[in-house]
């Protein structure tokens, strides 16, 4: 257990000493949101309609970009080896790690999340709301991520099959978190949603640590 | 179990599955073919529908066999995963292609079949329709990780987790999906009342399953043999 909650520290440590780059999903969820005007035209009720939904794609997909460094990094240069050998369980490791970065990563993604909102025309008073759901979702995001990431990690071409494999899995947090996001538009009722989107996190949390953990005792074999 | 240690032996297979494997093949042909003339020429139309309705004799069965497949890749990954079973990450492997080739009709003939019937050629807030594209996505990623690996060995445990992880998904990838069809539109279709040919070519599907999985396994086999033969040639020179 103090041997995950090392690496937990490391990574966290690593993140933060890393010149910024944990918060480059950050810039890029901004850039990828800040296209949709492009695309949809400025109109106010079109940038309504299309906002909730462009949102949480691109938390999405901001979310898949930490994951292809997420446990290749450490197989190369021989960290993921130390920890199996010092005997720290590889499902501590995984959760341990995938925490860490959502911690450098997702809270900002989710700290961003409000600032595109209102750029979209949504109502300013939703933020809250949308921080909290973007919380959740990136949470849920990570965790089923980490599980693509573990499968990808010994491969050369990881970085779009991690896309392929993981996306599928996104699905159901998909769809609660847009929802939510709808519902926080509309006014209407967003526990619901707002609920499902927390299972589907917590089922992540459930399963991906011992799945991504299998992949990499694999990739380590 | 018996028959499971039994096949593990790879010799054994090789050997027990040469004419199965045609057998199949041919059975299945035969059958699709019956069941498919039945389908278009001796059964009456559909009332509702018209002749539309015919595609179903190819679109129903190529959806079971969808999930069907899919929950033998899973069954299969399950015993390589737990008994190392030497056959089965082979099995698993060599059932994907036909598994995303039934799923992919499927869709495809969907759509054919919803332009006259829904007016559309996709559907989004049907529930169905959204699962099977997802397990098709499902499908290909699981082909895709084979042709990433380094090793076969690391492949195989791999896809095998993969597989596993999709499994558990599913079900809950359904749900939501079906959750989400709620908000929108759901459109029923015609009840459907001429189960026999339906039946005859899902027979036919499951028997070239059968066959194709088993030549695309002695397929895989031969290849891993002769690349056990040239790596033994290059060790003596």
């Amino acid at each position: 257990m103090s041997g995950s909650f090392a690496v937990f520290a490391r990574e966290l440590k690593l993140a933060w000493s890393g010149g910024g780059g944990a918060a480059l999903p950050v810039g890029f969820f901004a850039a990828a949101a800040s296209m949709t005007p492009f695309a949809v035209g400025y109109d106010t009720v079109a940038l309504q309609t299309a906002g909730p939904g462009v949102i949480w794609i691109a938390l999405a997909l901001s979310s898949l970009l930490p994951m292809e460094r997420l446990f290749q990094a450490d197989l190369e240069d021989g960290t993921l080896d130390a920890y199996a050998s010092s005997g720290i369980a590889m499902e501590g490791v995984t959760l341990a790690k995938t925490l860490a970065h959502w911690i450098a990563t997702g809270i900002p993604l989710a700290l961003m999340s409000p600032i595109l909102w209102i750029m979209l025309q949504g109502p300013v008073e939703a933020s809250g709301l949308v921080v909290a759901a973007s919380l959740v979702g990136s949470l849920a995001f990570f965790f089923f991520g980490s599980i693509g990431a573990a499968l990808a990690a010994g491969m050369r071409r990881g970085g779009l099959l991690i896309a392929l494999v993981t996306l599928p899995l996104y699905v159901p947090t998909m769809i609660f978190g847009a929802a939510t996001l709808d519902a926080a538009a509309s006014g209407a009722d967003w526990v619901g949603p707002l609920m499902l989107t927390g299972s589907a996190a917590l089922f992540g949390l459930a399963t991906s640590p011992f799945g991504a953990a299998m992949a990499l005792r694999t990739a380590l074999d | 179990m018996a028959v499971m240690s039994f096949f593990a032996n790879p010799h054994r297979f090789m050997a027990a599955s040469k004419w199965p494997a045609w057998g199949f093949t041919a059975l299945g042909v035969l059958l699709v073919a019956v069941g498919v003339y039945f389908g278009l020429f001796v059964v009456p139309e559909d009332f509702q529908q018209g002749d539309a309705a015919r595609i179903m004799f190819v679109h129903v069965p190529a959806m079971w066999l969808s999930l069907f497949v899919y929950a033998f890749m899973a069954g299969a990954s399950l015993v390589s995963f737990v008994w190392r079973h030497a056959l089965a990450d082979v099995a698993a492997k060599s059932a994907a292609p036909f598994g995303a080739a039934v799923t992919a009709l499927g869709l495809v003939t969907g759509s054919i079949w919803g332009y006259p019937t829904w007016g559309t050629w996709w559907e989004w807030g049907d529930a169905r329709l959204v699962s099977v594209l997802v397990l098709f996505f499902i499908y290909l990623g699981y082909i895709a990780i084979w042709s990433a690996m380094d090793t076969p060995q690391k492949a195989a445990r791999a896809a095998a987790i993969l597989c596993l992880i999709g499994a558990v998904n599913l079900p809950i990838i359904h749900f939501s999906v079906e959750w989400f069809s709620t908000l929108h539109q759901v459109q029923m279709k015609a009840a459907d009342e001429f189960k026999y040919p339906m039946y005859i070519v899902a027979l036919g599907y499951l028997a070239l399953f059968g066959g194709l999985t088993l030549l695309n396994m002695r397929a895989e086999i031969m290849n891993t043999r002769a690349e056990m033969l040239i790596q033994r040639r290059q060790a003596a020179d």
